[in-house]
């Protein structure tokens, strides 16, 4: 017990110092934003003064210190506190709190496939306001995926990331002599060449994410549906129009395979399965493999957890450093892009509620966001100025001038397929070495009849 | 004069087979928790890039895993101290209610006679079985709009919604029908002797469980209480769903998964942190563990 | 400027101090109501106690029960014959989904697995480990030792054996998993232990194992230590051998103790899902009812095959429980 207490004391001196410095602190700040010019930007939210407004997301810390930072001066200016609370829980808590009767304010949906659930069974429709400034920033595609089932506008975007990336080390190619491939033959000729000088394997892979497990694997599918067929069949396949076990998906998942299920490239194909998607980078940062196909995030993880730096593709002498080239099409002129965001829906119609939901879709905050580093937006407001990252800054030209932009097809998709059988089938393909036709044959099987 | 006779036992009993065996397997069930604790105080690049055990040949001890996790909290991430004093507000009252009315109601079943009484007392026992996440909606249904039926308001919006009391009831009702199954084991093995000699001499019902029921029961609800605790602390569904989302009554184990997943690495955090979580049921464990030896399942011997 | 280290310690400071409060009064307030209960009820007339009775010691924790288990189970039983989202009757369609789809057989077939082996290896090591500490010197130490992994949360648990299980594919890449080391120290070619069916399952089992049988031995030891001196040193003097008075009197004497860890270890085993979610998120062939029921109704949003896994799981307990009544017949006609 005594530890304790002492341990109480500490904190208590803590707090009180703490205290001290805060008070300090808030009356020098006092001073300097004392005057209205800084907070005269927000004065369309006033009449909000002392209001909470709860936002429910799957970002957590560390990232999520960013998003409440940049919301910082939103807060002090408009007296409303946003509360950020965050878990990896989300995805079933949020049909929980829904149902129960405990549903946030503003919920960060990281798929439009789970957004769709909730239209009309709780989600409020976004106000005119947040629709025209929607209208106004971001392309129709992206309203699209933020409106119901039943038509009704709900969400508008907030973050979003580009998946057509294969990453690499500058200095492990130039050390090399290899050179970046700009079509998919080339990108398997080079994977021949590396696997043949045999000191490094060519590919990284790793589809572990605990019950979200298969993942990655689907974002190759997407990634590969994109190029060897057109936006119309993408679409077609997305909404079952066209079968999973389709002989255009046969030829996708056939592609996919001459990399992942190749244990020339990748090695043990099996344990694809176990190794977790933020271990999978880490072979090229310490050079151990050549090439990983991932998403413009694994950046800020690599960087964090395994010490890679994030250059620019002609930095070849720095150590650890990692960058991008686009996941090549099968022609060099045939440039899509797959990508995936998050959609901020309301619970609430409350002025407060609706003055946050606003502010998130403004330029102003979009780039105060961006500038805090490690994120981006499609909001077409955004600064590439304020992008300091090179591989976030290429994503968000990828995004403003793509000629084919498609959402992540599995968080469109079903949840039965999109969060289930699709993952889960991936994992079986490369895990029990489950043949491509099975795993098209049963996840054709598992779409649910409506 | 029974210690006497054990401590002569003592000596012809032992062997040291069967000493060395236990030892062996205490050993073994240990190893995987002693990694936590060397990984606990390793730095970060040393934990994901060699195995605990080179600890030993190589040791590199750093504290700050710990004083991160415990002390510094972020913007909007309160430190974990603030969610250990969570977890005690959560389980010291989520043990009490439980266990308390559990003993109420093992009492009613063991020695009142009424008609279906084995019924209730199976149905209860049956109920062990309900899984616990198909009952969080209607739950938190009722926590959040009250109950009525056709209009007619039975139970009113109470307005309990992120504060403790949805969690506490909610560990009440979870914890007990393995109570009441557990404690009724017990207390009808109270010979029926000293029932009928405390009703002769003119105890009623409420008197005979204050001064005799209840101070016989007590080492068995101590020893169901370490469990329950043991439970309650290590929850991590319930004090996810019906704290709401609400910061300020979220457990440790809330906390702890959020630090688990999002990143492959974090290990230095979430070992210390994971430890840290682990001692308060330590100290439980061994400040009552004498409670066993008389405890909870005594009475289950026959004779 | 440190703002991120400050913030937090004020409200760290200004929630403790409640947190206490709070703590203090609710259970104040709640022994202080019995204690006025039974004040009172002890004045009361005995026709009036006797109605009384049920009112205080029974009524509370039927009522809780009631709502908070029993409606519940009913929904569930009504939504398992409804379509995903409860809006229509489909009859036994979840059924018969349940039973025909591959996956969910290999679901149904490692339940069987977990709760044939848990309880029983389990209960077999506490019981022998009780045996074995029964008369030993030191033993609180041995015990608590093994009693530690019930201590743990499975968040923890989780974590501890990603440490034992975690397997390297890259030979460059050195092997943080204890297991994959002790092979490579032996010469032997480590698997990829979480992948490979049937054996991941069993090694999922054992981290079960590890933690129950703390539980089991802890209850089980101290049924031992009631069994009364006087018999075991009868069959001292008698030259029992130590394993034929385990198996003729340690045994016999405590066997309702064991029937009910039985019994209490079996339940939790049929409901885990978190050392499966955690460990491999039900990929691989190591997938369980719990863990699809959850994923089921939360992930997927199917209420319809998520209630008709529960209510699988529900029948699955009935033999159990069928048991225990009879158990407890018993025991009563022989007082």
């Amino acid at each position: 017990m005594s530890i304790f207490r002492r341990r109480a004391m500490g904190l208590g001196a803590i707090a009180v110092a703490a205290l001290l410095v805060l008070s300090a602190c808030s009356s020098e700040s006092d001073t300097a934003t004392g005057g209205a010019e800084n907070c005269e930007a927000y004065a369309e939210y006033a009449g909000n003064e002392g209001t909470t407004v709860e936002i429910y997301t799957t970002i957590i810390s560390p990232e999520a210190d960013l998003f409440v930072e940049s919301l910082q001066e939103f807060m002090d200016c408009t007296g409303i506190t946003v509360n950020w609370n965050g878990s990896q829980e989300f995805e079933a808590q949020i049909s929980v709190r829904v149902e129960g009767g405990t549903a946030p304010d503003l919920a960060i949906f990281p798929q439009p496939g789970l957004l769709a659930k909730f239209a009309g069974n709780g989600l409020v429709a976004a106000p005119a306001k947040v629709a025209e400034s929607v209208d106004a920033n971001y392309s129709p595609d992206w309203k699209a995926y933020g409106t119901g089932p039943d038509g009704v506008f709900y969400a508008a975007p907030l973050g979003a990331n580009v998946k057509s990336f294969v990453w690499y080390s500058p200095k492990t190619f130039a050390d090399n002599g290899w050179s970046i491939p700009t079509t998919w033959p080339e990108l398997l000729a080079l994977s021949d060449e590396i696997a043949a000088g045999g000191a490094v394997q060519p590919w990284c892979a790793g589809f572990g994410s605990g019950d979200a497990t298969g993942w990655v694997g689907t974002d190759w599918m997407e990634d590969l549906m994109l190029r060897f067929n057109d936006a119309a069949t993408y679409d077609a396949w997305v909404s079952h129009d066209i079968a999973f076990n389709d002989p255009k998906v046969q030829t996708v998942i056939d592609e996919a395979a001459k990399i992942l299920k190749n244990p020339d490239y990748v090695g043990d194909v099996a344990s694809i399965a176990t190794t977790t998607f933020q271990e999978g980078g880490a072979g090229i940062v310490d050079g151990t493999c050549a090439m990983h196909r991932q998403a413009s995030f694994i950046g800020g993880i690599l960087a964090a957890d395994y010490g890679a730096t994030i250059v620019n593709p002609e930095d070849t002498d720095v150590e650890g450093g990692i960058t991008t080239f686009y996941f090549p099409g099968v022609s060099a002129d045939q440039r899509p892009a797959l990508g995936g965001g998050e959609f901020v829906g309301a619970f609430s119609d409350r002025p407060e509620v609706q003055a946050v939901q606003h502010y998130l879709t403004t330029a102003d905050w979009n780039n105060k966001k961006a500038a805090l580093g490690g994120w981006f937006s499609a909001h077409k407001g955004l600064d590439t100025a304020n992008v300091a990252d090179p591989v976030n800054k290429v994503a968000v030209e990828i995004l403003q001038n793509a000629t084919v932009f498609r959402f992540d097809a599995s968080d469109v998709m079903p949840a039965a397929v999109g969060a289930g059988s699709f993952w889960k089938e991936m994992t079986a393909w490369v895990a029990e070495n489950k043949s491509n036709k099975a795993v098209l044959d049963a996840i054709e099987a598992s779409w649910p009849t409506e | 004069m029974s210690t006497l006779n054990r401590s002569r036992a003592k000596s012809a009993f032992s062997s040291p087979i069967a000493s060395a065996a236990a030892v062996v397997i205490a050993t073994l069930w240990t190893i995987p928790t002693f990694g936590l604790l060397i990984s606990s105080i390793r730095p970060e690049q040393a934990i994901n890039n060699s195995g605990w055990w080179t600890f030993f040949t190589n040791p590199e001890i750093s504290f700050e895993n710990y004083e991160k996790v415990l002390f510094q909290g972020t913007l909007i991430q309160p430190p974990m101290v603030q969610y250990f004093f969570n977890s005690l507000a959560i389980t010291l009252p989520a043990v009490v209610f439980p266990i308390t009315l559990a003993v109420f109601a093992a009492y009613a079943l063991a020695w009142f006679d009424f008609k279906g009484r084995d019924f209730i007392f199976f149905s209860i026992f049956a109920l062990q079985v309900v899984p616990l996440q198909l009952t969080l909606i209607p739950l938190l249904q009722l926590f959040a709009k009250g109950l009525s039926i056709n209009g007619i308001t039975i139970i009113p919006n109470l307005g309990i919604t992120g504060t403790y009391i949805p969690i506490w009831i909610a560990h009440t009702i979870f914890g007990l029908p393995l109570a009441i199954f557990l404690l009724h084991n017990f207390l009808r093995q109270i010979p029926r002797e000293l029932v009928e000699a405390a009703k002769v001499d003119g105890a009623g019902w409420f008197t005979m469980f204050r001064a005799l029921i209840f101070p016989l029961s007590i080492p068995a609800i101590a020893s169901f209480a370490i469990f329950q605790f043991l439970w309650v602390w290590n929850d991590l569904l319930v004090g996810l769903t019906f704290g709401a989302g609400s910061k300020e009554v979220a457990p440790m184990t809330v906390r702890l998964a959020e630090m688990v997943g999002t990143r492959g690495g974090g290990w230095e955090v979430l070992t210390a942190g994971a430890f840290v979580s682990t001692v308060v049921p330590l100290i439980v464990f061994f400040a009552l563990q004498r409670y066993f030896v008389r405890g909870l399942l005594a009475g289950s011997v026959k004779g | 400027m440190n703002v991120a280290m400050m913030i937090p310690q004020r409200s760290l400071w200004d929630t403790v101090l409640p947190n206490l409060t709070i703590l203090g009064i609710a259970i104040a307030a709640f022994l202080g109501v019995i204690f006025l209960i039974f004040v009172l009820a002890e004045r009361a007339s005995n026709n009036v106690q006797n109605i009384l009775k049920y009112i205080v010691f029974l009524a509370p924790a039927a009522l809780l029960l009631l709502i908070g288990l029993i409606y519940p189970a009913i929904r569930t039983l009504i939504f398992s014959f409804m379509n995903a989202n409860s809006s229509e009757f489909v009859g036994f369609d979840n059924y018969t989904w349940a039973f025909t789809i591959p996956e969910i057989r290999i679901v149904l077939r490692n339940t069987l697995i977990w709760t044939l082996l848990v309880p029983i290896l389990s209960t077999g090591l506490g019981l022998a480990i009780a045996y074995m500490t029964d008369r030993m010197k030191r033993a609180a130490v041995i015990k608590s030792l093994i009693f530690m992994p019930m201590a743990i949360s499975f968040v923890g648990a989780g974590i501890i054996w990603r440490f034992v299980y975690t397997y390297e594919a890259n030979v460059n890449r050195p092997e943080i998993g204890l297991l994959s080391s002790i092979w490579r120290a032996m010469e032997w070619e480590p698997r990829n232990w979480l992948l490979e069916a049937p054996l991941n399952t069993l090694l999922l089992i054992v981290v079960m194992v590890w933690i129950q049988t703390g539980f089991a031995m802890v209850v089980l030891s101290a049924a031992m230590r009631n069994i009364p001196d006087e018999i075991t040193e009868a069959a001292l003097l008698d030259g029992t051998s130590n394993f034929r008075r385990f198996t003729r009197i340690t045994i016999p004497m405590i066997r309702a103790t064991i029937v009910v860890v039985l019994t209490t270890i079996t339940i939790g085993t049929l409901k885990v899902f978190d050392i499966v979610r955690t460990m491999t998120g039900g990929n691989f062939q190591t997938n369980v009812i719990a863990n699809e029921m959850y994923s089921q109704s939360f992930r997927q949003m199917n209420y319809g095959t998520g209630s008709a896994l529960a209510i699988i799981l529900f029948v699955a307990i009935i033999p159990i429980i069928i048991y225990n009544v009879r158990q407890l017949r018993l025991e009563r006609t022989e007082r």
